[in-house]
Order: structure tokens, then sequence, then C-alpha cells
């Protein structure tokens, strides 16, 4: 045996140190591997490659030199071609000079402006606590008292409209809190009674109020808002509005009284079956006759009533969704542990169902945050209508409208993919929580 | 030994309290008011309803549908004018809207399943650029596209007198085609005697088509032999409309559009408004479906493709026989859906001024006659109807594909 190994180590062929490892062949290794993969891997892979980077060229050719060769000063359409001198360019100048338009509409106070744009970015702060688990706990009060806040920002008027409001809320959940020991229902019904009593009395206070402490803001009325201001306005309230509505009309099609039930189904089913533009031509012109004779409701809260309603519709479908995802064992599981109907939907059931309805729900804010640019047809200027009406009418800047398309599309695009990656964002929280 | 009976349940004799504590009568207590706050709400705007009409001197009545409509659509399917009924105005708009629909409904499947199966390429670049389009046109309002859509077909394309001169500034597409910044002419086909029959032998030939795979099918499944699908299809199609077409004489002929005075005359005029409706919705709703085509491609798990794959199907067969049928399962509804939100959503052409029935019925009826309730109310009743028709045929739909599980 151990001859052949004393022969083995004369052999000459026999390697006794290890070669150092060679390097990938150039092909298999590094950008040449991922390109050769991804993009060239067979002839149809390398012809659908060449399409592609043609069409990209082709479109950033056509677009890159209008977009970087803008002008940005510029009075005037005419102006801005004659700067360009038959290059091509874009007109940026409208939105630098109707900027402040586009953003707040006409006829919003010039020295107000201040005011939204406050109540905007304090909206992060409020929905900071609301859309990251993470955010600090102690901001929740400031979300709960954000609305209020926000209405005297945009609004103006006396502060003691909206304290007024938000202290109706705190008398009816101090009503609830007492009355929910015995039951849910007489919590609930207790406290909005309790509520809109509160409120009915202090309409005859705050005048008073008003009086001996006049903190007030210059008061917009309704019609004076406009641009992206009033899609942000129409989206924000709207879809918090329409959460809670939402979600009782999907427990009422869940439930087992059939009056309800088919008032609910009714409800859904014809708000669901019309398009958005009949609901708000019904705002614009039909609602009217169904309120009381000579009563002003201003336009813009007949629109949010339409929209609440119909964004309500359609969250109503994607928590009935969620609640149908529960297993069934859940429901049992409550029933079993002794909790009525109120207690069961609040701590089992409604939780877990909203957790599964969270990127429906988002899909559905996007949607009605896109949609409120229609209230541009009902003669509202909203960011499309200020575009369609005053800005291209005006004879400075007839016949831009790359520009201030471009830059209506890029504002929603931000919003809008923002909402939605966040929504992908949050599902992946929630899933690895659950596992 | 005395026996042992069951003692006889304590008989509650009905308080009123119960209607609110009991369980068993809670259910009517709750469901009575609520009824009865439904009632006295309706009521409520019933009673402003007539006070307010009351005031202001008006009625409730439909007769105005009746009485000519004095105003001209300019794109219409069927015969129309001015002194035609609000009604006949009303149904061309209705007409209207299901063109622009069906136009868009097809566009957007071809867009949204192109889009949706080249974003699960394995090509890299096509699979970003996919997933480019879908997130730029689902997240910016398709108002917006269809108006961006409408001015690049007002603003950008020539006027029709570019086309003028020896030497033109705009020339027509294959002599056949003009695009100008008032709608898109297109050769219009002209019926001739003998036409009937080439369409009843194309009709023919689609049933042909159908019966023959029809009979494909059901030969593979009891004898297990393949007949070919592709060719014999096109050709059953084809040939003998072709053949028709020719021994008659030629019965069908286009009529190309021609720069007459200021205008084009003969063809078809497509105005930029349906143009733009039908792209914009297209390409909106494309995104979505590409969005509705992908999660179902990727529902069919890959053990799926790996046991046809074993049972040594090759991959196109494996892509017709195993993946395509699960993956309709879950693609079909939301995409009927997406119909349904086009349809919905081609109400937005009162915003470019395109006559469909919201145009005509929800605008220039209602401007003029001033019967908003009834115009709207009208209006609403349609697109319910389209609505759950649609939802109706979706449900049938799920039906039949619904897993058969024990």
């Amino acid at each position: 045996m151990s001859d052949t190994h004393a022969q083995a180590a004369q052999l000459a062929f026999v390697r006794t140190e290890t070669i150092p490892p060679a390097p990938p062949p150039v092909a298999e290794a590094g950008i040449v591997k991922w390109l050769r993969e991804n993009l060239f891997s067979s002839v149809g892979n390398t012809l659908l490659t060449l399409v592609s980077l043609w069409a990209i060229w082709w479109v950033l050719s056509a677009t890159m030199p209008w977009i970087f060769n803008g002008v940005w000063n510029a009075d005037s359409l005419r102006e801005c071609r004659e700067i360009l001198d038959g290059a091509t360019g874009a007109c940026w100048a409208v939105i630098r000079e109707r900027w402040t338009q586009l953003l707040f509409g006409v006829t919003y106070p010039a020295d107000s402006y201040w005011r939204p744009t406050l109540a905007f970015v304090l909206l992060f702060v409020a929905l900071a606590p609301v859309l990251f688990p993470k955010a600090p706990r102690n901001l929740l009060p400031f979300t709960a008292i954000y609305p209020f806040l926000a209405y005297f920002l945009v609004w103006g008027g006396s502060v003691w409209v909206p304290v007024m409001a938000a202290a109706g809320f705190v008398v009816g959940y101090l009503v609830f809190q007492r009355l929910v020991a015995q039951s849910f229902a007489m919590g609930f019904f207790g406290a909005i009674a309790a509520a809109l009593v509160f409120w009915s009395l202090s309409g005859l206070v705050t005048p008073t109020l008003t009086a001996i402490a006049p903190v007030t803001l210059e008061a917009v009325p309704s019609r004076d808002m406009g641009g992206f201001m009033l899609n942000l306005i129409l989206g924000t309230v709207c879809v918090s509005l329409s959460l809670p509505i939402g979600i009782a009309l999907a427990l009422g099609r869940q439930s087992d009284m059939p009056i309800i039930k088919w008032i609910c189904v009714i409800f859904i089913e014809f708000i669901r079956g019309v398009p958005l533009i009949t609901l708000l031509f019904v705002a614009n012109v039909v609602l009217a006759y169904f309120l009381p004779p000579n009563s002003t409701f201003d336009l813009i809260l007949r629109v949010i009533i339409m929209i609440t309603m119909f964004a309500s519709a359609y969250i109503a479908e994607v928590v009935r969704g969620g609640l149908a995802a529960l297993p069934k064992g859940q429901y049992e599981a409550a029933a079993a542990l002794g909790l009525d109907y109120p207690q069961a939907m609040r701590l089992i059931i409604l939780p877990q169902a909203l957790k599964i309805s969270i990127p429906g729900i988002v899909n559905v804010a996007v949607g009605l945050f896109k949609d409120t640019t229609l209230v541009s047809v009902i003669a509202m200027f909203d960011l499309v209508g200020m575009i369609r009406g005053p800005i291209l009418a005006s004879t400075e800047w007839n016949g831009v409208y790359w520009e201030l398309f471009g830059f209506a599309a890029a504002l929603f695009f931000v919003v809008c993919y923002g909402i939605s990656q966040y929504s992908q964002w949050l599902e992946r929280q929630l899933q690895t929580e659950r596992r | 030994m005395a026996s042992v009976t069951d003692p006889e349940p304590p008989r509650e004799s009905f308080r009123l309290s119960m209607l609110l504590n009991d369980t068993r009568y809670r259910g009517y207590t709750f469901q009575f008011i609520a009824l009865l706050l439904l009632i006295l709400f309706m009521a409520y705007l019933g009673w402003n309803l007539v006070r307010n009409l009351v005031d202001q001197g008006q009625d409730i009545s439909f007769e105005f549908m009746g009485q000519p409509a004095s105003y001209d659509i300019n794109q219409r399917l069927i015969p129309y004018d001015s002194q035609d009924t609000h009604l006949r105005a009303a149904f061309v708009g209705v007409l209207n809207t299901l063109l622009v629909a069906f136009l868009g409904c097809v566009t957007a499947t071809v867009l949204g399943v192109l889009a949706g199966v080249l974003r699960l390429s394995k090509n890299w670049l096509v699979a970003k650029l996919m997933a480019f389009y879908v997130e730029i046109f689902r997240n910016v309002p398709v108002l917006i596209w269809i108006l961006i859509i409408f001015f690049v077909m007002t603003a950008a394309l020539p006027a029709p007198s570019a086309f003028r001169g020896d030497d033109p500034d705009s020339s027509m597409l294959f002599g056949a085609f003009a695009f100008t910044n008032r709608g898109v002419y297109v050769p219009r086909p002209i019926w001739e005697a003998g036409s009937a029959i080439v369409v009843a032998v194309f009709l023919a030939s689609l049933v042909a088509v159908f019966a023959y795979r029809r009979y494909a099918t059901k030969l593979l499944y009891d004898t297990g032999r393949l007949l070919p699908m592709g060719w014999p299809s096109l050709a059953i199609l084809i040939v003998p409309t072709l053949l028709a077409f020719f021994a008659l004489g030629q019965p069908i002929s286009l009529e190309y559009p021609e720069l007459r005075g200021f205008n084009f005359q003969d063809g078809i005029q497509v105005r930029g408004s349906l143009i733009a409706l039908w792209f914009a919705l297209a390409i909106y709703t494309g995104a979505f479906i590409a969005e509705n085509v992908r999660a179902g491609i990727m529902s069919v798990s890959h053990g799926q493709t790996e046991a046809a794959a074993a049972l040594g199907l090759r991959p196109r067969r494996i892509m017709s026989l195993v993946i395509l049928p699960q993956a309709l399962r879950v693609v079909i509804p939301p995409v009927i859906s997406q119909y349904l939100n086009l349809t919905k959503n081609s109400s937005l052409a009162i915003a470019v001024g395109y006559m469909d029935v919201t145009g005509t019925l929800g605008g220039i009826t209602l401007n003029q006659t001033g019967r908003a309730i009834e115009s709207v109310m009208l209006l609403m009743l349609f697109y319910l109807v389209i609505s759950l028709t649609i939802s109706a045929v979706m449900n049938l739909y799920n039906n039949a594909v619904k897993l058969k599980e024990r």
C-alpha cells in the first residue's frame, strides 16, 4: 500500500498543491451574464429588447429637449415663443405665473395662503400615528383635534364654531362611556342624542362667546376654494367620512335583519351602478329640490355629501369582502365567549376584517381622490377646472396644453403613487405580523 | 315510584321592555325603527320636493321627451336631425355610449392582456417598461388623460387645409386616413347589391370555425387524435368569404375621404372627441386589466406547470390546456368589472363634448328643458340597467366556472 503511495509521489503529473480558484468565464459573470440572461436570452427576447430601447429613445428624444429647454420667465405664450425662437421647448412660465391659482384657485384670499398650507403640513402630523405603527403614540390626541383645526384654518371664521363642534363629540363620548355598560345600543344612540342636544344649544352660545373672546380668522366661503386644494379637501373629507359609513353599510348588508339588509343592499347596488358624474349632477341640479325651500346648502357641501355616499358604497363592498374572508370559526368563537353582537364586532370581527380589507380600502381612496377631478364638469374650479377654465381661457396662456396637463398629471401621480406604495408597505408589515 | 317529569319551563309573559332587552325581539324593534326613520326621511324629502315644485310652478312629467330637441348631434350612428324628439336624441346618445364603451373595452382588453403578459416577461427591460406604463396610467385621473388626448387631437393635428395643394404640409396615411384637427377621416364601405350574401357567408363561416374547433376538441378527448387548429380555422374564416366576394363581383367597395372645399368630404368622420375618449379610456382601463391579468397568471401555482410538463405536454399545450383555463377563472370577473367601470367612465364624454347619453340627456336636454329631476332619473336608470345586466352576466359566469368542490 505504502508502496503505491510512494510511487504516486514520484509521478510528475500529480499536483501536490491546490490551484487558486479561476475567475468564472466572462460570459457567466457580472453584468455580461445579467445582460445575457435578462435582455438577450433568445432571438425573440433580443428583438423585444431592441424594440423597447427604440421606444424609450423615441419618447426621451421627443420629451427631454422639450422639458429642459423650457422657458421659465415669460408673461405670455407669445413671449415664450419669442424667447424660444422656433426651438422646441416647454413654456413652464405658465406654471410659475399661475402657481398659486393652480394650488388655491382664483378667489382664495392671497394673504391667507399660509392657512391651507399649514393645514396640509399638519395633515401629515395628524396622519402619522394612524398610518405608521412606529410613530409616537402621543400624537393621537392631535389626530383627534386635527379635523376641527383644519376646518378653522381653511374656512376661517370664529374659532368657537369648531371648538363647540369638538366639544359636542366629547360630550357624546362621555355619555357613551356612562351608558355603554348597560348596552351598546343605549350608549351609541344616547351619545348621538346628547351630541345633537349640545350642538343645538351651543348655537345659542357661540355668538356671545365670539363677542367675548373674538379669536377669528378671515372667513372664506366654500365657493372660494379651488385648485389642487379643492381636490385634497374633497379627497380627505370624503374618504374619512365614508369609512365609518361604509363599515356600517357592510355590517348592515351582512345582518340577519331582512329590512336593514335590504336597505343596505339597495343603497350599495344603486350607488355602485351609476357613474359618479350622475351623482354630481344630482348634487348640482337635483338635490336642491329635495331640501327645504330657501335653504342655503352650498355646492361644495352637496358635492361632499354625494361623493361620500359614492365612496361609502365602494368601501362597504371592500369591507364586506373582508368580513366574508374571515373564517366562520371567528364568529363562533366570539359567540362561545358570550360576547354580544356589538362586542363581538368591535373586539373580534372588525379588527381582523378591516386588516384584510386595508389594500382594498386604499384602492378605493386612491380611486376617489382621482375622481375628485370630476367636479370640474359641474363648474367647480378644482385643479383640472382651473386649467380648463380661467387659465386656458386667458389671452396670455391660450394654447399651453402640455405643460399644464403635464403638471396636473404629475401632481396626481405623486400623491396616488405615494399612497399605493404605502399600501403595499403596510400589506407587507401586516403579513409579517401574522406569521 | 314517582315518575320524574320535566318541570314545566317558566312561561314568561311578554313585557314591553323585552322589545329592547330580549335578543329574540330586539331585531324586530331595530328593523321597525329603521323602517320608520327611512319612511320619515323619504316623506321629508318628498314633502320638500312637492313644496319646491309648487313654489316654482313646475311638475314632474316626461312629456318633454316627445318634443323636438332642436339641437344637433355631430357624431351619430342613426339618422337624426334637430327636428327629432328629445327621446330620439337620448337614444342617439345611448348608442354613442355603447359605441365608445364597446371600442374601449376591446382596445383595453388587447392592451391589458399584452401589458399584463409582458410584465411577467423574463426580459427585464420589457417588464420594467410595462410596469412603468401600468403605474403611470393607473395613478393619474382618467379625466386628465381624456383632456390631454383631446387637446392633442384638436390642437396638435393639422387643419384640413394643410392637406391642400401639390406639395401639402400633411398627407393622408395610405391615401385613406386623414388625421385632422376636425377628427379622423376613414374610408366608408359602400354596400351594393349582393353585399348581404357576402356578410351572410362571413357569419356562416364564423359559426363554422366554432363548430370545427368543437369537433376537434371532442375528437381529441374521445380518441386522442390531434387535429391542427390554427390554420384550418383561419382558412374557414377567410376563404369562403373571399370566394363569395369575388364571385359576386366585389359588391363591397370603399369610399375614400377626399378634400373638397374647406373640408374633407365622403368617408366617415370620426370626431376627435370620440377618439380622445376611446383611447384615454382604453389605455387607462388597460392598465388596470394588465394588473388583473398578471395577478391571474401568478395565481396558478408553479406546480401546475411542472405537473403538466411531467405528463409530457409541450409548453404551448401547457399554456392553453393547463395555465390559461385556471388563470381565466381568476382574471375574468375583475376584468368584467373593469368593463363596467369603463362604461361608467365613458360618461366623462361630457368634458370633451362627445354626445353620449350624458351629453344629450344629461347635458343639452336637461339645460334646454330645465327638467333636471326627470333627465337625471332617466340617466341613472340607463346606467343602472347596464350595470345590473353586466353583473348578472358576471354572476352567471362565476357560477359556471366555480370550482366544483364536493
